[in-house]
């Protein structure tokens, strides 16, 4: 059968694994103990500071995804010159390339006052070393300049693609009408891409939710001014990795990250009205 | 993509419509700047030494230093533990590589088969694919660990390969492009004249369908190459590392992050710039090479209604 190799894979890498986490959040060294593990991670006096920090940063970045993106999308499509809009085009997404730990690599010099090509930025707001920008109050505005940096790009030529699904005639009409850019915008163009953004915040929050690389980077890179369970996926990791080498309080938190961003997938497929050609 | 525009002339001067104009320049530019700054500060740090860096002299934050500090920095980079940079390169070229053959050779067919033909749990294979696609793959990252270190594959190749050869997104892509772009009739025609399923698919389906390969491959491999939370957690020991979780443990030997180590630095901040860039290298080219793929491919979506 043609698909059997990837359904192999799709068991082994996608349903096995969660099965198995599933498995070990409810047991202990084999033996079934209910929600123990759930109750031990949630009661952790690490596990809400977590939660805060992921949400705190999810509020910022989703809105500032949102809010962004938008209007850039739209200046970009509406941009009379064809080689123009291009140009933005690429220019926004090239930064994608370093989307993982380069991107935030390159993000350890732009937030270090004594080298930045922003430094007079940083300084403007009072910060004059590395550990005084990466200030705990910072940090969701952190993570969201860089989230934003390597992935806005790619939503903006996705929000373009989708601009241009508007028929002519449509964009024609309100022309005809007298509308402006700003009410096309407002009364047609933005309400026939909303499934399109709504898809996109969703993506977000369920990619916001996973926060790892960002912290563990830069918190690596301050002495550990940002704590090793700055957020849920590192106290997960630290739950399994760390002294406790709690492999089931990690499924746990595991779990329980997958029930959220498994929840928001969910609703895209069943709900989101993108993927329904079957 | 290519949909004309109709060009309205408009002989009426609105200056409240001009005023738009020039902020929505203003806003594009100013983003524009944001993303390609930070860009071209990196590509032109490992040209100095680290007072330049610094501006010391007031140099310039997007001025060149010289070829010769550059190629200092390049020959104290890779001097770096015997070369460890181009162990770290091997293994993203090897782990990235082998595991976007393996994509190709799973994920073409099962889109074909998902869009054009008819079997057992097909839709139940359809609605997990796109399930697990959405599903950011970083959630998945400590669930495949505790699997793979349950089969003792923890620190073997495999322990990334095959994972990253699972790429949902990518069968959904060739599942789109199969539904879409190739008619049914023809595939229907081969199979009145009695070829096989599979012979179907070799034959007819899979020379059509190139672009999509070429897309699949592209994400594929970016996704790989950049991904870093997997590999991180899979090998603990420096020589199995790709580039990326290498790039990282380089904060380790830089001073300015770690000032009361000084006895153990060996990396600049200019070097450790130049390994950023090194690091990165492949995916750019690939970006720069491919920048239409990418469009249609991001807008697969987005286009088809």
């Amino acid at each position: 059968m043609l698909s059997s190799g990837y359904v192999v894979l799709l068991l082994a890498f996608g349903i096995l694994p969660m099965a198995y986490a599933l498995y070990l959040s409810f047991t202990k060294r084999g033996q079934f103990v209910g929600l123990d593990n759930y109750v031990r991670v949630i009661g952790d006096f690490r596990f809400f500071p977590a939660v805060q920090h992921v949400a705190i940063f999810l509020a910022i970045w989703v809105v500032a995804l949102v809010a962004l993106v938008v209007p850039l999308a739209l200046i970009v499509h509406g941009a009379r010159t064809r080689w123009l809009s291009s140009t933005a085009r690429f220019l926004y997404y090239i930064p994608g390339a370093f989307a993982g730990a380069a991107g935030v690599m390159l993000w350890l010099f732009l937030l270090d006052p004594s080298v930045s090509p922003v430094a007079f930025v940083l300084k403007w707001f009072g910060y004059t070393t590395f550990v005084q920008t990466l200030g705990l109050d910072n940090l969701p505005v952190i993570f969201t300049v860089i989230a934003f940096w390597t992935g806005a790009g790619g939503w903006i030529i996705i929000m373009y693609g989708a601009l241009n699904t508007i028929s002519d005639e449509i964009m024609e009409a309100a022309r005809m009408d007298g509308a402006g850019a700003i009410k096309t915008a407002r009364y047609i163009q933005i309400p026939m891409i909303r499934k399109w953004i709504a898809y996109m915040a969703v993506i977000a929050v369920a990619a916001g939710t996973q926060l790892f690389a960002e912290p563990k980077i830069l918190g690596q890179a301050s002495r550990n001014q940002i704590p090793i369970h700055y957020s849920l996926n590192q106290l997960a990791y630290v739950t399994a990795f760390g002294p406790q080498a709690d492999f089931n309080g990690s499924a746990a938190i595991s779990i329980l990250l997958l029930v959220v961003a498994g929840g928001l997938a969910a609703v895209l497929v069943f709900r989101g009205g993108l993927f329904d050609r079957d | 993509m290519t949909a004309t525009r109709p060009s309205v002339v408009r002989s009426d001067f609105a200056p409240g419509r001009w005023l738009g104009r020039v902020t929505a320049f203003l806003i594009a530019g100013f983003f524009a700047v944001f993303f390609v700054i930070p860009l071209v500060w990196l590509l032109l740090a490992p040209s100095k030494d680290i007072p330049q860096l610094n501006g010391f002299h007031g140099e310039l934050p997007l001025s060149f230093g010289s070829f010769e500090q550059l190629s200092k920095n390049w020959n104290e980079l890779v001097a770096f533990q015997d070369g460890r940079i181009w162990t770290w390169l091997e293994n993203s070229v090897f782990y990235a590589g082998a595991a976007l053959v393996l994509t190709l050779i799973v994920s073409i067919p099962a889109g074909y088969a998902l869009a054009k033909t008819n079997f057992r749990f097909r839709r139940a294979i359809l609605i997990s694919t796109l399930m697990v696609m959405l599903i950011p793959n970083t959630a998945l990252v400590l669930p495949i660990f505790l699997e793979i270190s349950a089969v003792h594959l923890v620190g073997t190749p495999w322990a990334v390969i095959f994972p990253f050869a699972f790429f949902p997104f990518g069968v959904y892509l060739a599942y789109l492009y199969f539904s879409t772009s190739v008619s049914r009739t023809l595939l229907d025609a081969a199979r009145i004249d009695g070829a096989s399923e599979f012979m179907v698919f070799w034959r007819i389906a899979l020379p059509l369908s190139m672009p999509v390969v070429a897309l699949v491959g592209f994400f594929n491999f970016v996704s790989n190459w950049n991904n870093y939370f997997l590999p991180f957690v899979m090998f603990p020991g420096s020589k199995t590392m790709p580039i990326q979780v290498g790039l990282v443990e380089l904060i380790a030997n830089v001073q300015q992050f770690n000032p009361t180590t000084v006895a153990t630095i060996t990396i600049s901040l200019p070097q450790l710039a130049l390994a950023t860039v090194i690091s990165v290298i492949p995916v750019l080219i690939v970006f720069l090479f491919s920048q239409r793929f990418l469009v249609a491919g991001l807008t697969a979506g987005a286009t088809k209604e």
